[in-house]
Order: C-alpha cells, then structure tokens, then sequence
C-alpha cells in the first residue's frame, strides 16, 4: 500500500493544475496518469488561446502545457505514467495498474478525479469504414505523432473542436472538403470559423452526413440537407471525394471513476452529459472526492485548469495546508478568473449549466441535514 | 508523403532513430518510440484488421487508446491497442482477423 | 433550410462575418479613415472573453475594457496602421491595409499560419473572405520574428480595384 496526500487521476490542464496547487499549499501529491506523456489533449492544442493575460491568452496550448510541466517538475510532484486507476475504493484507495503489469494500492487522505471527456459517435452507414475517425483522433496524428492520417478531410460538426481540427488538419498539409453541421447555424466561435472559411473550406449548415463509401477505406461520402424536422431531403445529397471523415460531435465527461467511487451524477446536456455534482469548492458528494476539468462538465482547457487549481486548493484546505481564510482568498481569485471566461452568449449557457450542478449539489446536501 | 517533416507552428520533425518492424511480413522502417498505429499510417497502412462475422475492414477511430478499434496481432499476443503501443525494433504485427491468435504467424495451429 | 452560397448570410451560416456584421462592429474603420492611409482593421464580431488587442497597441488605438468580452473598439484618429495588433490577435481576425501605398495598388499585412511561406518578390493569389481568389498580389515582406510566435506576417501589394474584398493569400502547394 503506497501512502499519499492527495492522489490526482489524470495528468491533463486540469489534474496538472490541480497537482501544482496541492504541492505549492505544500501537500504530499501523486499525479496519475494512463498516457505515456502527461498534458492530456492540452500539447494537441497548437492554436494561440484567447482570454486575458491572466488566462494566458496569446499563447498556444502547447507552450502552456510545457509551462505547468515545468512546473510540476520544480515542485518535484511524484509523476506516475503509464498508470491506469482501475478502481477507488472506500473513497480513499485507488487500485492502480502500471504498465499493465504491476499492481499498486494507494491510499490518500484526499482524491482529485481530472480524467476529461471522451469524443461522441454517430453513426452512419459506412462509418466504421477505416478513415472514419474522431476529429480528435486526427488532430492527435497529425500534432501528436506527426503522421497525416489523410489527404482529404470531410469534417462532421462545426463546434470549436470541428473548425480547430480542420484548421489544424489544413496546417498540417491535408485539405478538407467541408465542415457539416446538422443545425441552421455553426457552432464554433466567428473567428476561427473566418479562418477555415477564408482558406476556401465551405460550411454546409443544415446538413448531415449520410453515408461513407469505399471498399476497405473511404473512397467518398455523402451528406444530405435536412429539413427543419431534422429529417434528411430527398434529392439533397451531394457526394465528396474524400478518404477521412472526421467527426466532431461534442464530448462526453468520463465518469466511470467518479460513478464507481460511488459519487451521486446529474444530467446537464449542456455540458456533455453524466457530470459528478460539486460544490463550489469541486467538492463532489463524496467528503474526500474533488473533480476538476471536462470531467465536471465539458469547456475548455482554460476552465479546466482554474477548475483544476480550484480542486488543488479545497484538497489541499481540507487537510489542513492552508487556513480558511487563506483557502477563502486564493478560491475567491480562480473564481473571479472563471467568471470571466463563463462571460459573453457563449459562456453564459456554460455558466447556467454549471450553476446547476452546484444547485443539485446542495439538494443532496440538504436532503442529508 | 504521409509524415508532417516541416509543420508552421510545430517547427520541423527532430531526428529520431530509426527501427524496423515486420508487418505482414513486409519490413517497414519506423521511428523509434512511436505508437504502432503511427507508424503503419505513415508507411500508407490503414487497414489493421477484419472483424469476425462480416469480415469488415477496421483502421484508427478514437486515436487515444479507448475505442480498441485498432487492434492488431503484436508479437504473437491479439487485441493490441495499436494506437497507444509503441514500436520496439524487430517487432512483428499482423493484420489480425477476427479474434486473432496466439502465438507468432499461426504457430499454435488455429487461423 | 436553405444553404447560402455566400450572398453574406452572416459569421453563423457562411462562417465568415458579412459586411453588415463587419461595419457595425467598433473594429471595422471607416471609409474616410481607410482611405487616408495604414489603418488596421478588427474583423471581431462575436463577443467572446478575449483582449490580448488591447494592451498589443503600442498607440493604445485598440480598446476593450474591463468586460473582456466587449467588441475591440479601434480608435482611428490613434492607430497609425503599425500592425503589431495583427499577430497579438489569437484569432487571426486583425490585419492591416493601406489604400494609398501606390495609385494602383493597396497593401495588405495578414496574419499567414501555413507552410511554405512565400518569398519577397513572390506573386501569390489574394483572396476573399470565402478563400476564392480575387487578384493577384506581389509579396513585399515575409516577417517571421519570434516574437509572433509561428504566427507569420506577410505583406502583398495588389490591385486596389479589389481593395475590400482581399483578406488573404491562397496557401501554395506543398513540396
């Protein structure tokens, strides 16, 4: 049975920000992680982030990951990778599998759950043609492993992480054929649909894709106008020639730890879904369980690494590092900083949905007095 | 050409040594510590495998190690994550079929 | 629900903004100012937490206040068309444009993020909000400087007939 503090899963903006704080408030922190690399999807990110100074905005995703890596290395925070929790148990220990050959116990006083969100499906006739793959799949090729997995993209979903990746998959060398949206309007933020537009990739909104075609890959797909029941329109389709197909259909909070550990859910579709309920402090309804990040409720790599120090800091209160009063001042800090990037149309409905976590929070809470 | 060499804001690909890695019995050269699924798509690989009833062809989906649709026979051993595996030098990959086997190139005796 | 082929329905159907959105937004100068000389010009629309413009303006000419999600708002008497603003933008929504440069050709300086980056002296394909090309352009300077980050500075010379219209340059094709 190893022993430690706080043992944070996940080694992503949020579960990094969070190991930073704990270790600063000067608490005994183990970061694990399943990848081989930390920083989650955060060195995948190479576009420049928007926000305030103080947000970092200005700087690309990648340079801030090996900013909290570096960090994380002078607080000497113990790093396990390649570490797959299988399980917590009696909210206190984790069952951990380290390079799927040796089996570890952890017992901590505090955990922090940043495992993140996984990519949503659709499917279609052909979709499980090689070359049909998440739109995170292939930014994760082409900005991870540096490997284009192909020349002609056609991208399904017009959210941030559809027009990034299409953009990214433009930088990289391919072409993409065009960004499909089912609704009447794009989802992603103006300026990063301007970029992709103004590099001559067309918008279909009101559209869906219909069918992928090929032998062993995909030759080409179809999409469809739909009307406004959502049903496709007979006479509509239109065939690309394509060999990737990338989807984009939004991301869903990976709860399985948190859901397993016990931790009463709640259903914010807004946010992706299943989401651990929390309190101000990301205190879920287990005492000793914190969640941080797209785990608690898919946003953005910013938010999840405020989310993450705001976990760090509670976590680390908790055990007695910091007094209330301090614990009061440096929270009050992140969430001023978190209001703002919940600000504007876009932030506001994130920003409504996440109140409604803290109100299902303190339901439970009430129901328990 | 399928790997990124120059990229505007990644700057150029470093050096990495090269190893070699046998895939369907074809030698294929890769970079050493790269995931194996990597190294197949750069060397114009996208099929890893067929599905048991249909026979279908499957490649990468999620990329990330969660979806298992890029499994591949790796050194005798089915249902390898071929997206979140590294390649070792003089590793063999097969194209798995179905289940897959045990065992290096059929030796335990079934397909 | 009908698909617009770029009769300017707007940043939420067409993906780029449409003049409309451009010039009731605080970013976008005025004709008069344009026509005056360098001038940087704010394609911003969508209020969004965001103000790296802001303190990038050496002239202070870009506000955005305490609300971070307000509209940059560009003073035109101040902005002196440096185009320090132009690669401070995450986005990639600002560039700079000077009408006067020669009787027949305007200038562009625009953000470039894609390989391989034309040379001086390189004739190049502008183009329009949609990625169609409209002009051809001359590549006066390529500015690479690190302090931009692999964001890329180019700035072309073209035909001010299709003043307006030029945002951009077509990518070139790839070794």
């Amino acid at each position: 049975m190893v022993r430690t503090e706080i043992a944070v899963i996940g080694a992503g903006p949020a579960g990094l920000s969070a190991a930073i704080e704990c270790a600063r408030a000067g608490a005994k922190v183990t970061l694990i992680d399943e990848n081989a690399k930390p920083g989650g999807q955060l060195f995948k990110q190479i576009h420049k982030f928007f926000g305030s100074r103080e947000h970092r905005a200005g700087i690309r995703g990648i340079r801030i990951g090996e900013q909290l890596l570096k960090e994380a290395q002078e607080l000497n925070i113990d790093v396990w990778l390649n570490a797959e929790v299988c399980g917590i148990y009696r909210n206190s220990e984790l069952w951990v599998v380290l390079n799927h050959t040796e089996s570890r116990l952890v017992k901590a006083d505090a955990i922090i759950i940043a495992t993140g969100a996984t990519e949503n499906a659709v499917s279609f006739d052909g979709w499980s043609l090689p070359g049909v793959m998440g739109a995170g799949a292939a930014q994760t090729m082409i900005n991870l492993h540096r490997v284009l997995p192909g020349d002609r993209i056609l991208m399904i979903g017009s959210g941030n992480v559809g027009v990034i990746v299409s953009y990214q998959l433009l930088q990289a060398g391919a072409d993409v054929a065009a960004i499909v949206e089912a609704a009447p309007r794009l989802g992603g933020y103006g300026v990063h649909t301007a970029k992709v537009r103004r590099a001559g990739v067309p918008f279909y909104t009101s559209h869906t894709v219909l069918e992928a075609r090929g032998t062993d890959h995909v030759e080409s797909a179809v999409i469809v106008e739909l009307n406004d029941s959502w049903q496709p329109v007979s006479g509509t389709e239109k065939e690309f020639t394509v060999d990737t197909i990338c989807i984009a259909a939004g991301l869903t909070p990976l709860t399985e730890l948190a859901a397993g550990a016990g931790c009463q859910t709640c259903f914010i579709p807004t946010l992706g879904g299943h989401v651990p309920m929390h309190d101000e402090k990301m205190r879920t309804s287990i005492d000793t369980i914190f969640v941080a990040g797209d785990i608690a409720g898919v946003e953005e790599a910013s938010t999840a690494m405020e989310e993450g120090r705001l976990a760090g800091i509670h976590a680390a209160a908790a055990l007695g590092y910091y007094k209330p009063s301090e614990e009061q001042r440096l929270s009050a800090e992140v969430w001023q900083r978190l209001g703002v990037l919940r600000s504007g149309p876009f932030g506001q409905k994130r920003l409504d949905a996440k109140k409604d976590i803290l109100n299902a929070r303190r339901t439970i809470s009430e129901k328990v007095q | 050409m399928k790997r990124i060499i120059e990229h505007p804001v990644l700057g150029r690909l470093e050096e990495a040594r090269e190893v070699h890695i046998r895939v369907d019995g074809e030698t294929i050269p890769a970079r050493e510590g790269e995931m194996i699924a990597a190294a197949l798509l750069a060397n114009g690989k996208s099929v890893f495998r067929y599905t048991n009833k249909r026979h279908e062809a499957r490649g990468i989906y999620c990329g990330i190690g969660r979806c298992t649709d890029c499994v591949m026979i790796v050194n005798g051993v089915p249902n390898v994550r071929t997206c979140v595996t590294p390649v070792e030098e003089g590793m063999v990959i097969e194209t798995q079929q179905g289940i897959g086997h045990w065992g290096q190139e059929g030796e335990d005796g079934t397909d | 629900m009908k698909k617009c082929s770029n009769c300017a329905c707007g940043v939420k159907i067409d993906g780029t903004p449409s003049m409309e959105e451009l010039q009731s937004s605080p970013g976008y100068p005025s004709e008069a100012r344009i026509r005056k000389g360098p001038v940087a010009i704010i394609e911003c629309v969508e209020a969004i937490p965001c103000n790296p413009c802001e303190p990038a303006c050496p002239q202070g000419a870009i506000t955005v206040g305490s609300d971070i999600t307000a509209l940059p708002v560009l003073d035109e008497e101040k902005c002196t068309g440096c185009g320090v603003c132009v690669a401070a933008c995450p986005g990639l929504a600002i560039y700079v444009k000077d009408f006067t440069f020669e009787e027949e050709r305007a200038t562009i300086l625009f953000p470039f993020e894609y390989l391989p980056l034309p040379v001086k002296g390189q004739i190049v394909e502008m183009t329009d909000r949609f990625g169609r090309t409209v002009c051809e352009g001359e590549v006066l300077l390529v500015n690479t400087s690190k302090r931009n980050s692999n964001t890329a500075l180019i700035k072309a010379a073209y035909d001010k007939k299709h003043f307006e219209e030029v945002v951009s340059m077509r990518r070139l094709a790839r070794a």
